[in-house]
């Protein structure tokens, strides 16, 4: 019982010495912080992930009060969270609406074949060789790149031989888009006001040359522009474009496509 | 002079912390990927090694060995150690933002590292003899802290130096990353290993 004495007392007495040290530290050094950045911290997810550039959530809290970033840098916050700290910071935020990668063809296993491709499977090595082993110099090569490439696992092939975007999971990073070789991805919006239309191909030739080579292509036949009320379908290149500034999701055009091109992606 | 030279050249090459102790391994592995941040963490090891050195030293001399409770040093190491890198981090705020910007999260993640552990309480086993600290004692201790960080700075930066280049290097997809450091490291140990002829 007697040995037990001096540990204790001595562990006991560092311990309370180097806490009132501490404390007394903590005041005598105290730094002053912000008040308004303290509030902000609060209300930041606290993930220090990284994501905006900064080194974690204080960094960014910063870089809001200085006006460095705005809040759509943050990707880890829910949107409603996003307003009730611009509310705080007596900023207006509009909220973004969703923006999805989608690619621009549809041919996938439907289009023609200009020759047997046996080489490495993948779309990069398959373009290098004249184009690429579709008929169909504009279409999809349907070796994947992108489903390899997205980040976030997004991309899936589906059974029609062509990749296709999730939207819950793609967070528009811009991958896909800059990976594959024909350009066929592009940003869409996602959301019930635009009700993502989009027209699932890229190719340029012209109406003949598309109906031989692929059953599911635009053959620039213009019932869409004419059949929609707002103007905002126009064919140039022998292909039709949707201008996203006049359309309001009517889905006109979506109806009248004879090859079904023109499609609408599943809304949020 | 004979010792000081000694405790250097073992401390930094021969019987160097991270690669023949495998002390201080997670900094090792972690903070090894680029040069910068290597040298920022270099420098918070040296300073967090320095002062807990000679706090310990002071607390095992005069506190645990006269009421021979040496056995609890882990213990009071810990507590030491944790709490001095607390007040250095206050201090260091206070002091020189740029500083503690350039050290950053690294100073309090020094807290949980072994090689501060480990080298105080080599520090007790070396230069302590009967219960009793030997001639220099103290002295010896702060060089051997010193020699330590330094050491361990120097593998950090071969480290990231040679990580650095293997970015660009092609490397098989299945080694890419942390196994490759892992080689790395295995290869780095055996170079140092040549160095053991040295007396």
């Amino acid at each position: 019982m007697k040995d037990l004495f001096p540990p204790i007392i001595t562990l006991g007495s560092l311990g309370i010495l180097f806490g009132l040290c501490l404390a007394f530290a903590a005041s005598k050094f105290r730094v002053p912080v912000d008040p308004a950045l303290e509030k902000i911290i609060a209300k930041l997810p606290g993930a220090n992930c990284g994501a905006c550039g900064k080194a974690g959530c204080v960094g960014f809290a910063e870089a809001l009060l200085s006006g460095e970033l705005d809040l759509h840098a943050c990707v880890s916050m829910a949107e409603e969270s996003k307003k009730t700290l611009a509310e705080l910071l007596g900023l207006d935020l509009e909220l973004k609406t969703k923006m999805v990668s989608t690619l621009h063809c549809c041919g996938g296993n439907n289009s023609k074949d200009k020759y047997l491709y046996y080489g490495i499977k993948d779309c990069l090595a398959a373009s290098l060789i004249l184009g690429g082993q579709k008929e169909c110099q504009y279409g999809c090569l349907t070796y994947g790149t992108c489903v390899k490439a997205c980040p976030y696992d997004a991309i899936v092939m589906t059974g029609d031989g062509f990749p296709k975007v999730l939207e819950e999971k793609c967070t528009a990073c811009g991958v896909c888009v800059n990976v594959c070789p024909k350009h066929l991805y592009a940003f869409i919006h996602c959301d019930i006001k635009k009700a993502g239309i989009y027209v699932a191909c890229s190719s340029r030739d012209t109406g003949r040359v598309v109906m031989g080579i692929c059953p599911v292509g635009c053959i620039a036949c213009g019932k869409c522009q004419r059949a929609c009320l707002h103007g905002a379908i126009e064919i140039i290149d022998n292909l039709a474009r949707i201008d996203y500034t006049k359309c309001t999701g009517c889905l006109e055009c979506v109806k009248v496509c004879p090859t079904k091109v023109i499609k609408q992606r599943d809304v949020t | 002079m004979d010792k000081v030279l000694a405790i250097l050249i073992a401390n930094i090459i021969t019987n160097n912390y991270i690669l023949f102790k495998f002390m201080g391994l997670c900094p090792f592995l972690g903070v090894s990927k680029q040069t910068k941040p290597a040298i920022s963490m270099g420098l918070a090891v040296i300073i967090v090694l320095l002062i807990s050195g000679i706090m310990t030293w002071a607390v095992y001399a005069y506190v645990l060995l006269p009421f021979h409770i040496g056995y609890m040093r882990t213990v009071v190491f810990i507590l030491i150690i944790a709490s001095s890198v607390q007040f250095i981090e206050m201090v260091i705020l206070k002091v020189s933002p740029i500083l503690y910007r350039a050290l950053g999260i690294y100073l309090p993640l020094i807290t949980t590292n072994c090689i501060v552990l480990g080298v105080t309480v080599i520090n007790t086993e070396d230069f302590f003899a009967a219960g009793r600290p030997i001639a220099w004692s103290f002295a010896y201790s702060v060089l051997q802290v010193f020699a330590a960080g330094l050491g361990f700075m120097l593998v950090l930066l071969l480290m990231s130096g040679i990580r650095e280049r293997l970015e660009l290097a092609d490397i098989p997809e299945s080694l890419e990353g942390l196994p490759i450091a892992f080689i790395i490291a295995s290869i780095m140990g055996l170079a140092f290993m040549g160095l053991l002829g040295i007396k």
